[in-house]
């Protein structure tokens, strides 16, 4: 099967040059099977840490559109990974986001930081409510924007069940122009771009996007 | 069984610190992720693990984060691991410290702990390992080790310093370069 996954060194994305390994990764898989990554449990996650509207407010509600992101965390096999780490964090409505390197001209929102963290559940699946990131500008060329996304972190129960990804929107007119978006082949490109789904959009409420993740590898059994 | 397409992996970024790291960084958020890979049921001296990530130029990378993965074994033999991150944007070299305890030799391997690396500048998250300098006949016999090239092993094991009554070890970390670090495919 064709490699979904962008090379190391990506020159139109300015910042590989001098930070991607030149020599080839090392095989050793044999040298690393059965190792495990620790369980986090839901004494981990807070009440709204999967609800980015509500567990940043000081005095009222996040600008912005509110959106529900779903979807399911599965091995090669579509095998849902059940109690898995997701981390999150994304810019706010402004396209600004809250680090403090951060110095694009767009407002900071007083009751939105734009983090959040969930554990999937004995399905693999997943939900989490935000408010949909706005686009910005960065410093790899001449007039570069970064398309509306969304940062996710995931750790699983093997060595090989992390991976740091983003989560894009459909039909977003900078998609052509950004290299970390075209660092990956192009048949691949999709799966990072989230699906609209109207019979998921919660009526009167929040558009609903899905993003479904695979994850390196096949599930051990044991975590079946 | 059909087979699914692996989603692509994507840069973590310059701007993950309140989120991942948000403690260190002083953000208004909690971490459950922290510097330390021990707590206080965990018996042993405390030593720490310090180092830097250098750039194909030589220059100390700033906005890195790291993670390490470090197993024990029970008495019954069950292996259980912990995870500690930090990233390299709070001290004003550079450098990353963590805490821990010499780990213990595992199923005849050499003592080690597992090593993630993520910046902004890398589309995909990077593995190594850290083994211990002063392990020279259990790093001899090693099997991973020895399936390493000699002259980049040395990539892989940190020095033993004593500063202060204290024990730290040094793992410095080379993207690019003549002694380019050794990343592991998974």
């Amino acid at each position: 099967m064709e490699s979904t996954q962008a090379p190391f060194l990506y020159p139109e994305y300015k910042s590989t040059i001098f930070r991607s390994p030149t020599q080839p990764l090392m095989i050793v898989k044999d040298h690393l099977k059965d190792l495990t990554l620790p369980v986090f449990g839901e004494s981990h996650i807070q009440k709204f840490d999967n609800d980015l509207t509500k567990n940043a407010q000081i005095n009222g509600e996040p600008i912005g559109e509110r959106i529900k992101v779903f979807g399911k965390l599965m091995d090669e096999n579509g095998r849902g990974i059940p109690n898995a780490l997701i981390e999150i964090w994304q810019a706010n409505s402004a396209g600004r986001y809250i680090h403090k390197a951060e110095i694009h001209d767009a407002p900071l929102d007083p009751n939105f930081l734009g983090a959040g963290r969930l554990l999937t559940d004995n399905q693999g699946l997943y939900q989490f409510y935000t408010i949909k990131p706005g686009a910005y500008p960065w410093g790899n060329h001449f007039n570069a924007w970064r398309p509306n996304h969304i940062h996710f972190s995931i750790m699983g129960h093997q060595i090989e069940h992390r991976l740091i990804t983003q989560m894009y929107f459909p039909g977003d007119p900078l998609f052509e122009y950004d290299p970390i978006y075209q660092s990956v082949p192009q048949h691949a490109r999709h799966l990072m771009v989230s699906k609209f789904s109207i019979d998921k959009t919660d009526p009167e409420f929040a558009l609903a996007y899905e993003f479904n993740i695979v994850l390196n590898g096949k599930l051990k059994s044991n975590f079946e | 069984m059909e087979t699914f397409n692996q989603t692509p992996s994507q840069t973590v970024g310059p701007f993950f610190a309140y989120s991942l790291t948000a403690k260190q960084y002083g953000y208004n958020y909690n971490s459950i992720i922290t510097d330390s890979l021990v707590n206080d049921s965990i018996e042993g001296e405390r030593i720490f693990i310090t180092g830097k990530i250098f750039d194909g130029e030589n220059k100390v990378i700033p906005d890195a984060i790291i993670e390490l993965v470090q197993y024990f074994e029970s008495e019954n033999q069950d292996v259980t691991s912990k995870i500690a991150r930090v990233g390299t944007g709070t001290s004003e070299d550079g450098s990353f410290i963590f805490t821990t305890v010499k780990p213990k030799p595992i199923k005849g391997q050499a003592p080690f702990i597992s090593v993630v690396i993520m910046m902004r500048g890398s589309l995909h998250h990077l593995h190594t390992r850290i083994y211990f300098a002063d392990e020279t006949e259990k790093n001899k016999e090693d099997l991973l080790l020895n399936s390493i090239p000699e002259d980049r092993r040395n990539s892989l094991i940190a020095n033993r310093l004593q500063k202060n009554n204290q024990i730290f070890y040094e793992f410095n970390i080379r993207m690019q370069g003549e002694n380019e670090t050794i990343f592991f495919k998974i």
